[in-house]
């Protein structure tokens, strides 16, 4: 299997899932998912390798080359990508396995449709497939809110209408685009940018709209509500992945398309600037939050804030852009896990409350671990990945000589470990309120154990050189 | 003025209006039309290039026509799902507003 064939086999795998979820019978859903999504993940592996291997992959689609085409392209930056939604799809669906049991049809469809929709967004190389991608996630995450049940349905409309807006923002940006260079490919449109009034005009479109979608302050309104209501392994999906989507196009947009402007200096800082800024203001909401799911939910805002603010950094080569991958991995791997850890808590004593989490530590040993380790590794200690990330970023701002940013991720750092060890706390320290009325099975509480493991384990197979050697693939100069 | 450049302005025009009501009304049934009018003034501005791009047998740049349709399908199934979930909330709540619009 050549890596033409990798890519394509990744991108039609997860959309027929979705189909097939529509169609097969009840009990067959959870295997069925789970089948695919083990084949994705070994496909993501073996396409990181193949992209490591031979470098960059393009297809054109039905030998139609673009401009009139499609392209479909990936480089380290995708594959990589690729890699953690596989990692972290896989823990959610194992999980959703034992979470929504009898099987709910919905959760299935919506989430492979999600998933699918990640890897095309994460495949495309045209300005104006990426916003059919963009908008196929909104709608993919607005659906699998919903399952939350009918008191998520506010939070469910105030999300889709913002990405609506921010989306339609982004498309302006692509007609102006496409007004002035006559092209939509991405990699051609690098070459053709000048600057001026068109660009400047698109750049703030694009990114305006983008940053609606990827929640950075002071944009991030809506995100508490959804990302709190959704049921536990759907906000796991979001916190970790449906962020990173948009996220992942700022950099794509600021290092490709828009890097070589001259205002790119000037807009990367404002960027950093929203980015402080959320990483304070959602610390101290996550501080002020008296339940574990909204707390979980504004610590995805002051990590969107934290991954905001290294952005100035990229401009200044590899070592930031290695750092900032693996900070992307590393909150992947541990929000997915805390969300997972918030919903075996919820399930086994009915609710959520961190002033009730008393002997959670006894009660449930694996899920207490199971936290212990994702938030250790959000917040930066060693050996975690998050702490390498966020070495490799101090490195750089230092050596770049931005004592700003230096400052402000450690500082933010101090924030993160603020909230989320308080939950810890107490729930290691304070004897049981009350005995669990329920226990929760392996089923439930093994995926969030292994998510945040694979933050530690991670490192030991593939970072270092090999990692290097796949990000490098199309790194911006 | 060309007609293309009325077009154009049309669409800039639809794009405020749009840009405005789907931010800043209350009644969610507005904010769906507004970004609907949006959409609808980022389409005329593809399209009103379309018709100023013309090739030498004097045919109109056939790609903003692929394109807009695209968006059309796309922002209709968004309306749809939008409007699935406003009969939702206008069911349970017997108001179209979101919780932080209502007064008193």
């Amino acid at each position: 299997m050549n890596a033409e064939s990798t890519l394509l086999a990744l991108l039609v795998l997860p959309l027929l899932a979705a189909v097939l979820s529509l169609l097969v019978g009840r009990r067959w859903l959870g295997w069925l998912g789970m089948l695919v999504a083990l084949l994705l993940v070994v496909l993501a592996v073996r396409f990181a390798l193949q992209v490591a291997a031979g470098g960059a992959v393009a297809v054109a689609i039905g030998g139609w080359a673009p401009p009139l085409g499609i392209a479909l392209r990936a480089d380290g930056l995708s594959a990589f990508m690729l890699l953690v939604q596989s990692v972290v799809g896989l823990g959610v669906h194992a999980y959703a396995l034992a979470y929504f049991a009898p099987a709910r049809r919905a959760f299935w469809a919506a989430g492979w449709l999600l998933w699918g929709a990640c890897h095309a967004l994460y495949l495309s190389g045209d300005v104006f497939n990426l916003y059919v991608t963009l908008e196929l996630v909104g709608l993919g995450a607005v659906a699998l809110v919903v399952l939350g049940g009918s008191g998520t349905v506010a939070a469910a409309l105030r999300y889709l209408l913002l990405a609506l807006v921010g989306s339609m923002l982004y498309l302006l940006g692509v007609v102006v685009l496409y007004l002035e260079h006559g092209n939509l490919d991405l990699q051609a449109l690098g070459t053709l940018v000048q600057p001026g009034l068109a660009s400047s005009v698109a750049a703030a479109t694009m990114t305006l709209g983008l940053l609606l979608k990827a929640a950075v302050f002071p944009l991030h309104v809506w995100l508490p509500p959804a990302h709190a209501a959704a049921p536990a392994p759907v906000s796991a999906l979001l916190s970790a992945l449906v962020v990173k989507a948009a996220l992942y196009l700022v950099v794509r947009l600021w290092t490709g398309l828009f890097g070589e402007l001259p205002a790119a200096g000037v807009a990367l800082s404002l960027l950093a600037g929203l980015g402080a800024a959320a990483l304070f203001w959602g610390g101290v909401q996550a501080l002020l939050q008296t339940r574990l799911k909204p707390m979980i939910a504004y610590s995805t805002v002051a990590q969107i804030g934290l991954l905001a603010l290294v952005l100035p950094l990229l401009q200044g080569g590899a070592v930031a852009w290695n750092g900032l991958m693996l900070l992307v991995a590393a909150h992947a791997l541990a929000k997915s896990a805390l969300f997972l850890c918030a919903g075996v808590v919820q399930r086994q004593y009915g609710h959520d409350r961190i002033a009730g989490l008393g002997g959670v530590g006894m009660q449930l040993p694996l899920t207490a671990t199971a936290y212990f380790v994702a938030a250790v590794s959000l917040v930066g200690l060693p050996p975690t990945m998050g702490f390498f990330g966020k070495y490799l970023l101090l490195e750089a701002a230092i050596a770049q000589s931005r004592p700003m940013i230096a400052a402000a991720l450690v500082l933010g750092s101090l924030l993160t470990a603020a909230y989320l060890l308080r939950p810890l706390a107490l729930g290691f320290t304070e004897a049981a309120t009350r005995q669990a009325p329920r226990t929760a099975g392996l089923g439930l509480q093994l995926p969030g154990l292994l998510l945040a493991l694979a933050a530690l384990l991670a490192l030991l197979v593939g970072a270092g050189t090999p990692l290097w050697r796949l990000l490098a693939v199309g790194m911006p100069a | 003025m060309s007609l293309a450049l009325l077009y154009g302005l049309v669409g800039v025009g639809l794009v405020a209006m749009g840009l405005y009501a789907a931010l800043a009304a209350r009644h969610l049934l507005r904010r769906l039309l507004g970004f609907n009018v949006l959409g609808a003034g980022v389409f005329m501005l593809f399209i009103a290039h379309a018709t100023r791009a013309v090739d030498a047998a004097g045919r109109p740049d056939p790609v903003p026509h692929a394109l807009v349709i695209t968006g059309i399908v796309v922002a209709v199934s968004a309306t749809a799902l939008a409007l699935a979930l406003l009969r939702r909330l206008h069911a349970r709540h017997g108001r179209p507003t979101l919780p932080e619009d209502r007064e008193g």
